[in-house]
């Protein structure tokens, strides 16, 4: 998988699109004041978060751990209950998952999972598992596709499409996982640390894959992930978390070059800078975190100048 | 001098202490088997699958009318007939033969209906929760607050004594277990990662317990239920030896060894069957514990060194 070349400020929104219909040009995605809430311990994890995500756009959403990025992405696709907020699919509002059957219009939204070992069924083979997200598309009044030509789109054996899940790598379950969601031909794809239970060679690829395909298919894509530099790869937009609020947004680059929010900051000097002069990342002291939580509306937002 | 002396000594001592040997002469070959790494598998299948063999052949190749009183009463093994004859003067062998015909289907149609309801309800409660779950599991806890054969046996006899009704109490005391097996499966699966995936797409409930869960938990429950094919045949035989289940002309092999007791001068009475119900139950938890390791997915590709699937 060769990684996109990075194109400056002209990609965006839009995409290729594959000539299906989409049924709105708005955006796909629009969170609005979502909050999460957990009991035990007493704890508001996502505090009033807006986004939205445009068809074929790549936002990224980072932040260090704990700071509710999966909350928010598990809030989002309707797993975790929500505490406060909507998050509209199109225009329709995402219900939490129960014990009711999906309607098939929900099936647009899908989720691509950390651990590559849990989320394929250890007991069908891996082609089933793919057309499960056929079916999905079918049903949403999409052409059949083979699993097979999946296998392949994700970098991997078509003729794999009778094997089992323990006989891959994890590299290849996740880009099983990919091919499953994006079988399903979502308009909305969120991906939660997919790639951080990868090693550091198959990372890049596998996030680089995941871009190329769902802006192939026109899909918004949530893409988050601790990686600050696959984000500053794959992203149109990056959205800053911390302890559950957006404390920055924007156009990736011009958040990479001119950080505004404190926060941003720290988290950009903690990148390890593979430059030879053995210079070791600045971890943030801990007196700096009082600044942080201040409420900076300047940073949210940012356009390229 | 004195070295060589010991190194003998001990190879010596190596070669005739069993203990001594088994880590170099008794698990190499168990090693070497491969595939076949089950022997006490296969020779429970084998003496599981002789003892159903002859409960089908039973009319056929059994010596003698296992209900006829016709032959000299308690007449030792040997003596005329195979296994001796009972105080009523009826062929000990026949009925040991004609018994497996009334034990193991029984005992195999208590375990097959025990799982049917345990798991069905076991997975309902876990996968709907909330007071569905609460009910279910309530009614497993009143169940299993009881002593298991003594719970059987005061609804045996509520029934009235008759062998459909031992199985009937047998059934009631035993599948609680399966319903709180399954439970914690269903329960342990129904968040993870492959589930959810499974929803998203659109899966029904019935779909994602039939497609992503069932698969996935079908092993442990394969594994108690074949255990509890020996415990079923116990139970069975038990509640018949008390005189709860058979009633008295039936050859079953409890109230055989119960027939045995009130002639304890005659050995070969309550040997036979006795006999037969250690071997059928011991064969069927060889089996078991065979199914277990065979049907851990890690442990099959190791073993077989390729591809089994």
């Amino acid at each position: 998988m060769t990684p996109e070349p990075r194109t400056g400020g002209t990609r965006g929104t839009g995409g290729t699109g594959t000539g299906r219909p989409r049924s709105t040009a708005g955006p796909v995605l629009t969170a609005t004041d979502v909050a999460v809430e957990y009991r035990r311990p007493a704890l508001r994890a996502v505090d009033g978060v807006s986004l939205t995500i445009a068809p074929g756009e790549v936002v990224a959403l980072v932040g260090e751990s704990g700071c509710g990025k999966s909350s928010l992405a598990r809030a989002v696709v309707g797993i975790e209950k929500r505490a406060g907020g909507s998050v509209l699919l199109g225009g329709t509002e995402v219900p939490v998952l129960g014990l009711r059957r999906r309607s098939t219009e929900m099936t647009g939204v899908q989720m691509v999972f950390q651990d590559p070992n849990s989320s394929l069924n250890p007991r069908r083979p891996v082609g089933e598992q793919i057309g499960d997200g056929v079916r999905a598309a079918v049903a949403r009044g999409d052409e059949p596709s083979d699993p097979a030509e999946w296998l392949s789109r994700v970098g991997l054996d078509p003729a794999m499409v009778g094997r089992y899940p323990h006989e891959f790598s994890g590299g290849q379950k996740q880009r099983i996982a990919i091919a499953r969601a994006l079988a399903a031909r979502p308009r909305l794809l969120v991906a939660d640390e997919p790639i951080s239970a990868l090693d550091a060679s198959t990372q890049t690829s596998v996030a680089a894959l995941m871009r190329t395909l769902s802006v192939e298919a026109g899909a918004g894509m949530l893409f988050i992930s601790h990686d600050l530099s696959v984000v500053r790869r794959i992203a149109d937009r990056t959205l800053v978390m911390y302890r559950g609020r957006i404390v920055e947004s924007g156009h990736t680059e011009t958040i990479w070059q001119n950080p505004v929010h404190p926060y941003t900051r720290a988290l950009l000097a903690a990148i390890p800078v593979p430059d030879g002069s053995g210079r070791l990342p600045l971890a943030p002291a801990e007196a700096d975190r009082v600044d942080w939580t201040a409420a900076l509306p300047a940073a949210l937002e940012r356009t390229p100048a | 001098m004195s070295r060589p002396t010991l190194d003998r000594a001990s190879s010596k001592a190596a070669a005739s202490d069993p203990a001594l040997d088994l880590p170099g002469r008794w698990r190499r070959p168990r090693l070497r088997l491969g595939r076949w790494s089950a022997p006490l598998g296969i020779a429970g299948a084998l003496v599981a699958l002789l003892w159903i063999v002859i409960a089908i052949l039973a009319p056929v190749i059994q010596p003698h009318d296992p209900l006829a009183q016709d032959l000299p009463i308690l007449q030792a093994p040997g003596q005329g007939t195979f296994l001796g004859t009972d105080a009523l003067g009826r062929d000990v062998f026949s009925r040991l033969l004609s018994g497996a015909r009334v034990t193991i289907p029984l005992a195999l149609l208590l375990v097959v209906m025990s799982v049917l309801i345990g798991a069905i309800l076991g997975a309902v409660a876990g996968f709907f929760g909330r007071w569905v779950d609460e009910l279910i599991m309530r009614v497993t806890d009143l169940v299993m607050a009881f002593p298991t054969v003594i719970l059987a046996m005061v609804i045996a006899a509520a029934l009235g004594a008759s062998l459909l009704n031992a199985v009937l109490a047998a059934l009631i005391v035993s599948w609680p277990s399966y319903a709180r097996l399954t439970r914690g499966l269903v329960l342990g699966l129904r968040t993870s990662n492959y589930v959810v995936s499974g929803q998203l797409l659109g899966f029904s409930p019935l779909r994602s317990l039939w497609r992503d869960i069932a698969p996935n938990i079908v092993g442990p429950i394969l594994v108690l239920a074949s255990l509890d094919i020996g415990t079923a045949i116990l139970l069975l035989s038990g509640l018949s030896f008390l005189g709860l289940g058979a009633k008295p002309p039936t050859p079953e092999w409890g109230s055989m060894v119960s027939d045995a007791v009130q002639n304890f001068d005659s050995w070969w009475l309550g040997v036979f069957p006795g006999l037969a119900i250690l071997t059928i139950v011991v064969a069927f938890n060889f089996v078991g514990d065979a199914l277990r390791d065979a049907l851990d997915p890690k442990s099959r590709t190791l073993r077989g060194g390729g591809p089994t699937l």
